[in-house]
């Protein structure tokens, strides 16, 4: 997390809406979550992102490391389905609780 | 000498005798004073100590060289690149060279952006395609080497001295650092300004904005 850092803050990272977890009717499997990125809306669009980092930030009652905000680091994997959502994979599954919740999906690994 | 035929399994078509005239014994008895030569035998080894139980392979150490990290297509010497992440990042900052150990080596300058020379991987660097004209800029000087830490020299403490040496470490940065940081700015800096507007491009950061959509930005 940012370490107070004063001046200018800038986002370097796209947001994202975890949606849930990948699922069928009645199965759910909590080792990949699917993600809604801002502004995609194509599987053609979701080619640039794959592989990109995400991060799941949220925050905890005690201190770690300095600072109440904890983290969970992932990654782009592949699109779902037609429409832009994207299938990701966290280091540690992602917590029901982080439904509806916001993701940072960075512009690294870059290739441009 | 080509083998001897045979007529059936054990049966050879050649006598002894004649196979014997046939491949030139006769000869080679003769060069060598009437006997033939035998060959040395290898000294008999001693019998080992020890026999493992299990036949266990020697590990080789391997032999693989890894590649040198292939630098973008679009990352040249004078690209404007625009850092993603670390403390500098959203910063534009200018690719000087690639060190040997594929990381590239930037610099703000340092007057401008506060970016000091540094080393940075290229997967965490967008290139734009904005360029500087970096032929007036020696770089030569610059290896691994110069940004390896400084080892720490491991003084004996008395008791005494155990509380004091905390507030050694001393972290200002070598005057030759700074120097080298003035040498390569100097020129950089004259080329910059020679361009309108780069100056302030170059001290703004990049960020995302709302609408922003990177995966359409031509950069």
């Amino acid at each position: 997390m940012v370490k107070g850092r004063t001046g200018q803050r800038v986002r370097l990272y796209v947001r994202g809406t975890i949606l849930g977890y990948k699922r069928s009717k009645s199965n759910q499997y909590e080792t990949t979550s699917l993600v809604q990125i801002e502004g995609v809306n194509t599987k053609e669009d979701v080619a640039w992102y794959c592989g990109k980092r995400m991060a799941y930030i949220y925050k905890a009652k005690t201190k770690s490391s300095g600072t109440h905000y904890r983290c969970i680091w992932g990654k782009v994997t592949r699109p779902h389905g037609n429409s832009g959502v994207v299938r990701a994979k966290f280091k540690s599954n992602l917590p029901p609780e982080s439904m509806g919740r916001k993701v940072r999906v960075f512009m690294y690994p870059s290739s441009i | 000498m080509a083998p001897t035929s045979k007529l059936s399994l054990g049966i050879k078509k050649a006598s002894r005798s004649h196979a014997y005239h046939r491949r030139g014994l006769w000869a080679i008895k003769a060069k060598h004073g009437g006997a033939f030569p035998k060959a040395e035998k290898p000294a008999a080894v001693a019998d080992a100590k020890f026999y493992p139980a299990d036949d266990v392979k020697p590990r080789k150490p391997s032999t693989r060289k890894p590649k040198p990290t292939k630098l973008r297509s679009s990352i040249t010497p004078g690209t404007v690149l625009i850092l993603l992440a670390g403390r500098f990042m959203g910063k534009r900052v200018v690719f000087l060279k690639q060190l040997k150990s594929g990381l590239l080596l930037v610099t703000g300058p340092f007057k401008i952006n506060g970016v000091p020379i540094r080393r940075v991987n290229q997967t965490y660097v967008i290139a734009t395609s904005t360029k500087v004209d970096t032929s007036c800029v020696n770089v030569e000087k610059f290896d691994d080497s110069y940004f390896a830490r400084d080892k720490k020299k491991k003084a004996k403490k008395t008791e005494g001295e155990l509380f004091e040496t905390e507030k050694e470490a001393t972290k200002d940065l070598p005057v030759f650092k700074k120097d080298d940081q003035k040498a390569v700015d100097a020129e950089l800096i004259k080329a910059i300004e020679a361009v309108p507007d780069l100056k302030s491009y170059l001290g703004a950061r990049f960020s995302l904005r709302d609408g922003d959509k990177p995966h359409e930005m031509v950069f």
